[in-house]
């Protein structure tokens, strides 16, 4: 009978513990398994429109930044990194940037991107549940969302998480 | 002359169409309802944040453009999921949501009732056990004098 108080205390205790080490930031993305949502954007620095068909045919990941986000710096050398192994592509999303605010954060910090799209006015960023800048989508070979990443890349979660998610979508078909 | 006047009467009710008073209370109405994911314990309707603008002109346009409220609901809930939500819909992914504080009401009741009937019956049986024991003592104390 005493015990009874106990074992709820005690639930209680894992319960709110476990409450303490979530992050109320990492809000589950409905679009996880969803196809990417789709946009007409243009390329940094150029004229060239494309749409969300790049992700089609291989295994990419979509870096949402600008140069405003004090964050982002934190993770572009990771970025880098991660831009030099083979077989990597990563597409940047500028996200309500200005161009030449834009390009010289890349010209200065080193360019990892495959591509960079402009989204200017964000509204490609709300299509995509962007709310805090950077984000990470990985995205399949079929152009599925498979993965989000809210906040900037850690080391921890690139070789943890990143790394053998990208070469277990590599080898789906 | 006539015929220009003629074409600004004729916009007119286009113009008073465009944004109503109901349409105003309806934004506003809406826009508390949704959570702003940058600054969580605000709606899109307190929030400074940009993206809140941004969603405060979405909301405005979808409704300008003759969305429903819940059209308007679940273009934000496609994107950011039921958390934006501050109303939480009801099905089985929330129902402990909903029951939660019910479920721990009644466990809370079912524990008191259970422990206030051991109190008691423990209570009166210690007081008998007592009551014996202070006779006994008292008896006792009495044969000794």
């Amino acid at each position: 009978m005493v015990a009874v108080p106990l074992i709820v205390l005690l639930a209680l205790v894992v319960v709110l513990w476990r409450g303490l080490s979530l992050d109320p930031r990492e809000v589950d993305s409905p679009l996880l398994g969803k196809p990417a949502p789709a946009f007409t954007l243009p390329v940094l620095g150029g004229d060239q429109m494309l749409s969300q068909d790049l992700f089609l045919g291989r295994v990419s990941l979509l870096n949402v930044w600008a140069s405003w986000c004090v964050a982002c710096r934190a993770e572009h050398g990771i970025l880098n990194a991660l831009s030099e192994q083979p077989g990597m592509t990563i597409y940047g999303l500028n996200y309500k940037d200005d161009v030449e605010d834009a390009k010289r954060w890349l010209a200065e910090r080193g360019n990892p991107y495959t591509t960079t799209l402009r989204d200017s006015d964000g509204l490609v960023g709300i299509d995509w549940g962007v709310y805090g800048v950077p984000e990470t989508f990985v995205v399949d070979k079929h152009g599925v969302i498979r993965e989000k990443r809210i906040g900037p890349l850690t080391w921890d979660y690139v070789n943890q998480d990143l790394l053998p998610l990208i070469a277990q979508l590599k080898a789906e078909s | 002359m006539l015929r220009w006047s003629m074409i600004v009467v004729a916009l007119l009710p286009l113009l008073a169409q465009a944004w109503s008073d109901q349409d105003e209370n309806r934004w506003r109405a809406l826009n508390e309802e949704l959570r702003c994911l940058v600054c969580q314990n605000q709606s899109i309707a307190e929030s400074a944040a940009p993206l809140a603008k941004d969603l405060r002109a979405q909301s405005r346009q979808m409704i300008e453009a003759g969305k429903s409220d819940a059209q308007i609901r679940e273009y934000m809930t496609n994107r950011y999921g039921d958390f934006v939500l501050y109303r939480p819909p009801f099905k089985p992914t929330t129902w402990l949501l909903w029951f939660g504080p019910l479920l721990m009401l009644l466990l809370g009741v079912a524990l008191v009732w259970r422990m206030r009937r051991g109190v008691v019956a423990n209570g009166h049986a210690a007081n008998r056990e007592q009551t014996h024991q202070d006779i006994e003592r008292l008896l006792k104390d009495i044969d000794n004098d």
